[in-house]
């Protein structure tokens, strides 16, 4: 029978069913930070159990550090110790650690792929909601919560509910200032932030085999802001380019065996899909959101939605506590907003080509004045590939704090925040409520949507830039 | 965990789709320890800037008091994967979530914490907060799998191995160790075919 990429990769790591649907999946990457990892440890301490298989398992600290040049840890005291009881476990369990100013160091999601630890096929959790990132491999990739890192780390293996699936093709092609962020934040708009809930998502469509893998790993990175289960592209010579050399990827016969095995993994030609949809890429504007979920979002030459235009009393209760948070006016033209911080960061977009797309708005212009303007690569590699490139100097040039990688301003829970009632527009992947501090106002754009707003200190069209894709 | 017995109470209800564990469980408190996540959890609903209690929330309405019901709206739970917010609701005495959909990494750590996640028809779910405002009791019968609000009877899906998990007390770490053998014959197999897998020897 016809199989979709998710049947082979879900079928190929069931070791048994339970009934209902339930299904004991074996798990063969896992990915530790400092966030969850901590608690997690000391749980599976606690319980007098130890690793299956530590050599699976790899770890290093990002949420919590901070990202101040010259830094030695994460800022305060608490996050101080977070980053010991790692080490400490990390050191007594075997688990291979990328420590603070290793070279290896970095975001979760942006060090697996870099490191070759992520490989088409394989099933990744991490106890972050962002490891879907990863599906962008081909591979299975989730995130999950803190008992069940505990029970990865005990058993290589977890319960998980089969989802149904659902493929969403990207036709057409991309315009002008137009990038995967935007795709998928279109998508959510669309079809709301639980549009993709209980399904495996694979994106198809010329749109999304045309992009390179960061762009594959952006969009995927946000099918957990789309209620996905899973996000999944298919893996193509695109991928396979990208992970070749990679450290832990197989190397000579071994990455030939790989090869063929990683070719059978796309869906076939009629496999079946419990949902499709189908969306026209070539109408998709640069996005911009102006509420307090990723679905509040609108094309950057689009207005602020009304609440008296809502679809019923709920929908318009909700429009008005967005807007009373977001400080906004119904019906105002959303281009224009003026911001007082930007940030170019996270797992959504903090890899070299965010980066690279980001200095060429940014080029020989400057910051607008008030605007903190923070560029937080996503990882070591991608700093040292940035500096390379002479990207450093375009952002400092240009008015930029060009930091040491981490999660940052994303979540801020290293400190680094944006002030209550204050509004930063943000290439991370959550505008929720107190998400970037109490009280703090995000707008999510792409990185060149980022870049043109901090020098026009307002959100601002890239288009007008005569930004690249 | 405690096992999960049917149980009667008041509900309080939440009509508010995509309530996200950052909204449930802020970081900042996460960050400052147990205590500090549930004293201040759903902060930005609870609270007004200036620390007072908001009297216009649900959560604060003394007709709700003693409530182990929470309602909510679609996608309760999304967002972050912080079991904080599993911790926060269980800490606040909730042992149920009625909502039309949920969040799936909530959904899931909710079971691992003794607090089960209840899927009804939005329309249902709206009937039930109906009956619960003002502090009429809900009925939560895991056993028989039935929802009673007045009424009201709905009966709603649990896969056999989370209910049995729920009703004795038990994560699902005992039930995956006790197939380490299935795994292990499964690593086996798993090895030949796919070997760049496995990053040492066998």
């Amino acid at each position: 029978m016809a199989a979709s990429l998710f049947d082979k990769l879900w079928e190929g790591h069931v070791v048994d069913h339970l009934g209902d649907g339930m299904d004991l999946i074996r798990i063969d990457r896992h990915l530790i930070h400092d966030l969850s990892g901590p608690a997690s440890l000391k749980m599976l301490s606690e319980r007098g159990l130890s690793p299956r298989a530590p050599e699976l398992t790899f770890a290093t600290p990002d949420h919590r550090v901070s990202t101040e040049p010259g830094r030695t840890g994460g800022g305060s005291p608490a996050n101080d110790k977070a980053l010991a009881v790692l080490r400490r476990y990390c050191d007594r369990y075997g688990i291979q650690l990328f420590d603070l100013n290793d070279a290896e160091q970095g975001i979760v999601h942006v060090v697996g792929p870099e490191l070759g630890l992520t490989l088409p096929g394989l099933s990744l959790v991490c106890g972050d909601s962002h490891t879907c990132t990863h599906g962008a491999f081909g591979a299975l990739a989730w995130g999950i919560g803190n008992t069940e890192v505990t029970q990865v780390l005990a058993a290589q293996a977890l319960i998980v509910e089969r989802p149904g699936s659902m493929r969403v093709s990207f036709e057409g092609e991309l315009g002008p200032s137009v990038s995967a962020k935007d795709l998928i934040l279109h998508l959510i708009g669309r079809e709301g932030a639980a549009g993709g809930a209980r399904h495996a998502v694979e994106f198809a469509g010329e749109a999304v085999t045309g992009l390179s893998m960061e762009e594959r790993m952006a969009l995927c990175n946000l099918a957990v802001e789309f209620g996905a289960s899973f996000g999944l592209i298919a893996p193509d010579e695109t991928a396979f380019a990208f992970l070749e050399g990679r450290r832990f990827a197989p190397k000579g016969e071994l990455w030939e065996a790989a090869l063929q095995s990683w070719r059978r993994l796309p869906s076939d030609p009629d496999a079946r899909f419990d949902a499709e949809i189908r969306i026209d890429a070539s109408t998709v504007a640069p996005q911009v959101t102006w509420g307090v979920s990723p679905e509040d979002v609108v094309a950057i030459d689009g207005r602020v939605p009304d609440p008296a235009a809502a679809e019923g009393e709920k929908q318009a209760e909700a429009r008005r506590h967005a807007l009373d948070y977001m400080g906004l006016e119904p019906g105002a033209p959303i281009e224009g907003t003026p911001i007082q911080h930007a940030f170019i960061g996270s797992c959504a977009n903090a890899r070299f080509g965010d980066l690279a797309a980001a200095a060429e708005v940014v080029r020989g212009r400057k910051v607008a004045d008030g605007v903190r303007a923070w560029v937080v690569p996503g990882s070591q590699a991608v700093k040292r590939a940035a500096e390379a490139a002479g990207l450093d100097q375009v952002f400092r040039a240009a008015g930029f704090s060009w930091r040491e990688p981490g999660c940052s301003m994303c979540l801020a829970a290293n400190g680094e925040t944006v002030p209550s009632g204050e509004r930063a527009v943000s290439t991370s992947n959550r505008n929720f409520v107190g998400r970037q501090g109490p009280g703090a106002r995000t707008h999510l754009a792409s990185p060149v949507t980022a870049a043109a707003s901090a020098i026009a200190g307002r959100l601002t069209d890239p288009r007008r830039l005569g930004a690249g894709g | 965990m405690t096992p999960f017995e049917s149980f009667a109470s008041k509900a309080v209800p939440l009509p508010i789709d995509n309530v996200d564990t950052d909204v449930i469980t802020p970081i900042g408190r996460v960050l400052e320890g147990a205590e500090a996540l549930v004293r201040y959890a759903f902060e930005s609903l609870r609270f007004a800037p200036d620390g007072s209690l908001r009297r216009d929330c649900p959560f604060n309405d003394p007709a709700y008091a003693g409530a182990r019901i929470l309602i909510g709206g679609e996608n309760f739970g999304c967002g972050s994967s912080r079991e904080t917010a599993v911790w926060a609701l269980a800490g606040m005495g909730f042992s149920a979530v009625i909502a039309p959909s949920f969040g799936g990494i909530f959904f899931s750590n909710c079971f691992k914490n003794g607090v089960l996640p209840i899927v009804l028809a939005a329309e249902d779910v709206a009937a039930v907060a109906r009956h619960a405002a003002g502090g009429s009791e809900i009925l939560v019968d895991l056993g028989r799998q039935r929802v009673s609000a007045g009424a009201l009877e709905r009966s709603f899906e649990v896969p056999a191995l989370r209910k049995e998990a729920l009703l004795d007390g038990l994560d699902d770490l005992g039930l995956i160790l006790k197939r380490q053998e299935a795994l292990a014959a499964f690593e086996t197999r798993d090895r030949l075919e796919r070997p760049w897998v496995y990053l040492s020897p066998a």
